[in-house]
């Protein structure tokens, strides 16, 4: 049985399943009964500066994206840090830490941009006892409009300066949770990396407008008949949030810099896919407000299923183990050529293998009167968008074709030595690559 | 008060609570949120078999996706633009085997997609709101006789309005909607839908019936053709076939049966017999045994001459009857009926031929109703083939000038044919008048 205790920065937790700094750990209520359902950690919701609290808006905070039957895909939020004093929420954490030793307790922290104001705040936080900070410099609505959150996260500089403070004035494990909001996430990795941070967390939310009314013409949410960016999470945001937990993981500038990873981990295989990306353990928030907290219990039985069967003790072991086939397209084997298979008997006859093809790719699907549908291995490029489109799993595959054999589409026999870009004559850049 | 033992047949053998909900309908609506997920469970297949299989060509993936995007109404106009029954057509086709037989996650699931219930739903929310979504065009000055207001007389008299043709509608009974509105199971077509639909068909304008007037009695096709400038004879089929046997008197129609069941203002005034015999296995013999039961006799059988594989009615149907507590009796035919006993002999098929074997079986029965098929009533001068109007694709008789669709032409007696059959002769007549 796979022991799904994770010790990420020094910080043991029974599991690696964490609830990420959002509406669903603003209170002491909320995170007792997060650990009571078995979630492994919680980073407290943004603490602010010390004086009147922020204030949210009064009507809607939440928009969403559905897929069939309302399954909710995607969520946005314009909700703000926690709106409650500082005080309340450091006695409850207090409260909760002395209470739940074994769990992780991280306290997420936003204030203004001067070494003062972090100066001020990071003792009290410490005497709480938790187990280590998180710098929201990703929160994308509201704070970032008075200079804080994403307003640090996108200015590499800022963070590095912030993280060079916090690393100053705390002496637990600090986490730099950066924004999607941005044009190469590396950058502003490397500049927590610089700043001394011992693990970054991404992603934070990703601005967006989920919809807009068609009879008041407003952006949703809506409040009073406006509406402004929120912070896009859930499911839709994860492949976008794993493109960039693998780029910082492979980047031989933060390489090995430990990551906790955010963004629409809804299942135990969101959450082995990320951490096969070189995460150390997942954070999550929509899961848990769409199911309530009760998901956790799946996450954790079928994580710990997998582990078995692949024969995973623990969850360091197979933590990054994607990484090293995570790399650019010019180093893609350009002599790896595969076909479209079609299993006839699995076959539903829908047509839509066809109606893609035919329509908006290389007409490379036959179909008979009697809808057979079949390959012309001289026009298939294999491009994969029939397999994406059939409805039905494993009807359409894609077979490789050995060294040797003539490829009908180009005439040529398939190589037996790997090729990339990097030395393929078309590449004007070969010869100096050489 | 009377109960199913009561013998003879008598009215009110259950409460009016009960019959009212014995009559209620047999697929409800869909509320929006099980129509968003209905709709989406429809692939949108390339050249979809569900629209080869729909005898009017119905753009079927098209309309789903319409009503999963949020516009039923946009849908509706995409199935009456082809079937201006739609609405009927989504509560009374043999989906089962038309379109959702052909359903491609039939084959991957063993479970269609709810086309009807789909077209039910677009339908419903477009005739909810007032209003008509066709118009005519231009008037053409022509002017087009269509004799029966049944489904192929209301399909090619709105067709032939929306073309700007002036249409009168000969009908012999006092209503309109043929066997919509006389012919078919209560519990398909609840809250006088079908009258509803013959009213808001005939929204679009142009269009006058006549009641009480029918060939053989005061009109004649050649007074027709003198007057009009195209005939269009949707006759449906008049008369039944009788069983032969002695005691065929006693029997009675299962189709007037049933028009009295959907004309009766209160079913619990309706008499049925204890025990029922319903003689045939088409769509009527289910329908009429069905709905016998569900007046409360105590026990109905339906009798049938061959195997349950040679059935006219479907599957869907043989199981409705048999959920509903009908027995279905194969393999017999009726040889004779007195006393309140009906005396059938088992059959063999003997080389392609039904013969008795000679033993026989009896069983009680007040009521007999006969459901052994319909006949055409010949129309003077008019070409017949296999007992039906001959005519050529689009509906042409023999007589220039006059096209016929519907049941008393060939091809399978359906609601939805006929429509297509009218439609179609509408385009035709309207290419021959324009030429």
């Amino acid at each position: 049985m796979a022991d799904l205790t994770t010790t990420f920065l020094g910080i043991t937790s029974p599991n690696p399943f964490w609830l990420a700094s959002a509406p669903p750990t603003d209170k002491e209520y909320n995170v007792r009964r997060a650990f009571d359902a078995g979630w492994g950690g919680v980073v407290w919701k943004t603490l602010g500066e010390e004086g009147p609290p922020v204030v949210n808006v009064n009507g809607p905070r939440y928009g969403a994206i559905y897929g069939a039957d309302r399954r909710l895909l995607g969520l946005n939020n314009i909700e703000l840090i926690t709106d409650r004093p500082l005080e309340v929420n450091l006695e409850e954490m207090t409260r909760v830490k002395r209470d739940y030793p074994d769990h992780a307790l991280i306290a997420s922290i936003m204030v203004p941009c001067d070494e003062e104001s972090w100066k001020r705040i990071l003792p009290r936080v410490a005497a709480t006892g938790c187990d280590g900070i998180e710098l929201n410099f990703g929160c994308p609505h509201g704070m970032s409009e008075r200079g804080m959150g994403a307003a640090v996260g996108q200015v590499p500089e800022y963070i590095q300066m912030v993280t060079e403070w916090c690393k100053k004035y705390y002496d637990k494990p600090v986490i730099v949770k950066l924004t999607p909001n941005i044009t190469d996430i590396r950058k502003p990795a490397r500049a927590a990396n610089a700043g001394g941070a011992d693990a970054v967390s991404l992603i934070n939310t990703i601005n967006s407008i989920t919809g807009v009314n068609l009879d008041s013409f407003a952006p949703e949410p809506t409040i009073d008949g406006k509406g402004t960016h929120g912070g896009y999470c859930g499911p839709a945001v994860k492949p976008i949030a794993m493109n960039m937990v693998a780029e910082i993981a492979r980047d031989p500038e933060t390489r090995g810099l430990p990551i906790s990873a955010i963004g629409g981990v809804t299942t135990w295989r969101d959450a082995a896919e990320f951490i096969a990306l070189g995460a150390g353990n997942v954070q999550v928030c929509t899961a848990a407000m769409t199911y309530g907290f009760k998901i956790v219990e799946e996450m954790k039985r079928g994580l710990s299923e997998w582990m078995d069967e692949k024969g995973f003790a623990r969850v360091e072991d197979f933590v990054g183990m994607a990484v090293p086939n995570v790399t650019d397209w010019q180093y893609l084997n350009l002599n790896y050529i595969t076909k479209a298979r079609i299993d006839q008997d699995a076959c539903i006859k829908c047509g839509r293998c066809y109606a893609a093809c035919e329509d908006t790719s290389h007409q490379a699907i036959t179909m008979s009167d009697d809808r057979v549908f079949d390959v012309d291995d001289s026009e298939c490029v294999a491009c994969n968008l029939c397999v994406d489109v059939c409805p039905i799993e494993d009807c359409i595959t894609m077979e490789q074709l050995a060294p040797g054999v003539v490829d009908p589409r180009t005439g040529r026999e398939v190589p037996g030595e790997p090729g990339n870009w990097t030395k393929h004559p078309n590449n004007p850049m070969s010869q100096a690559a050489e | 008060m009377n109960t199913p033992l009561t013998p003879g047949v008598v009215a009110a053998r259950l409460t009016p609570q009960e019959i009212e909900a014995n009559f209620s309908d047999l697929h409800p609506a869909y509320d929006p949120h099980e129509a968003l997920v209905a709709a989406d469970r429809c692939y949108f297949c390339h050249d979809a078999p569900c629209v080869t299989a729909c005898p009017t060509d119905i753009d079927i993936p098209l309309f789903i996706r319409q009503i999963a995007t949020g516009m039923p109404e946009a849908a509706a106009k995409t199935i009456l633009e082809q079937n201006i029954l739609g609405g009927m057509c989504a509560r009374v086709c043999p989906t089962e085997t038309l379109c959702e037989q052909s359903c491609v996650r039939e084959t991957a699931e063993g479970k269609p997609v709810d086309i009807g219930r789909l077209q039910r739903h677009a339908t419903d929310a477009l005739m909810a709101r007032q209003g008509h979504p066709f118009s005519r065009a231009a008037d053409t000055g022509k002017h087009v006789a269509v004799v029966g207001a049944g489904q192929a007389g209301l399909a090619c008299a709105h067709r032939l309005a929306m073309k700007g043709h002036q249409v009168t509608i000969f009908e012999a009974r006092a209503k309109p909607g043929g066997l919509n509105e006389f012919g078919l199971a209560a519990y398909k077509t609840t809250d006088d839908f079908a009258a509803r639909e013959v009213d808001w068909l005939l929204q679009i304008g142009g269009i006058s019936i006549e009641y009480g007037r029918a060939l053989g009695a005061d009109l004649t096709l050649a007074g027709l053709s003198d007057g009009h400038d195209a005939v269009f004879l949707g006759v449906g089929l008049g008369a039944v076939n009788v069983l032969g046997i002695d005691g065929d008197d006693a029997a009675t129609d299962a189709v007037d049966f049933i028009a009295d069941l959907r004309q009766s203002a209160d079913l619990a005034d309706l008499p049925v017999g204890r025990n029922v015999v319903v003689i045939g296995g088409g769509m009527t013999a289910v329908d009429a045994a069905v709905q016998s039961k569900l007046l409360g006799a105590q026990s109905v059988t339906l009798a049938y001459r061959r195997g349950r594989d040679r059935m006219g009615a479907s599957q869907f149907e043989q199981d409705l009857a048999a959920t509903k507590g009908v027995q279905i009796l194969t393999n017999v035919m009726p040889v004779g009926y007195a006393d309140g006993t009906l005396t059938l002999e088992y059959t063999a098929d003997v080389d392609g031929r039904l013969q008795g074997t000679g033993e026989q079986v009896t069983l009680p029965a007040d009521q007999v109703l006969r459901a052994i098929g319909q006949t055409l009533v010949p129309v003077d001068g008019l070409a017949v083939e296999r007992g039906k109007i001959a005519v050529t694709e689009a509906g042409r008789t023999s007589i220039n000038g006059v096209w016929a669709g519907g049941d008393c032409t060939a091809g399978e007696d359906l609601t939805v044919v006929a429509v297509a059959e009218g439609r179609d002769a509408a385009e035709d007549i309207h290419s021959a008048l324009m030429a």
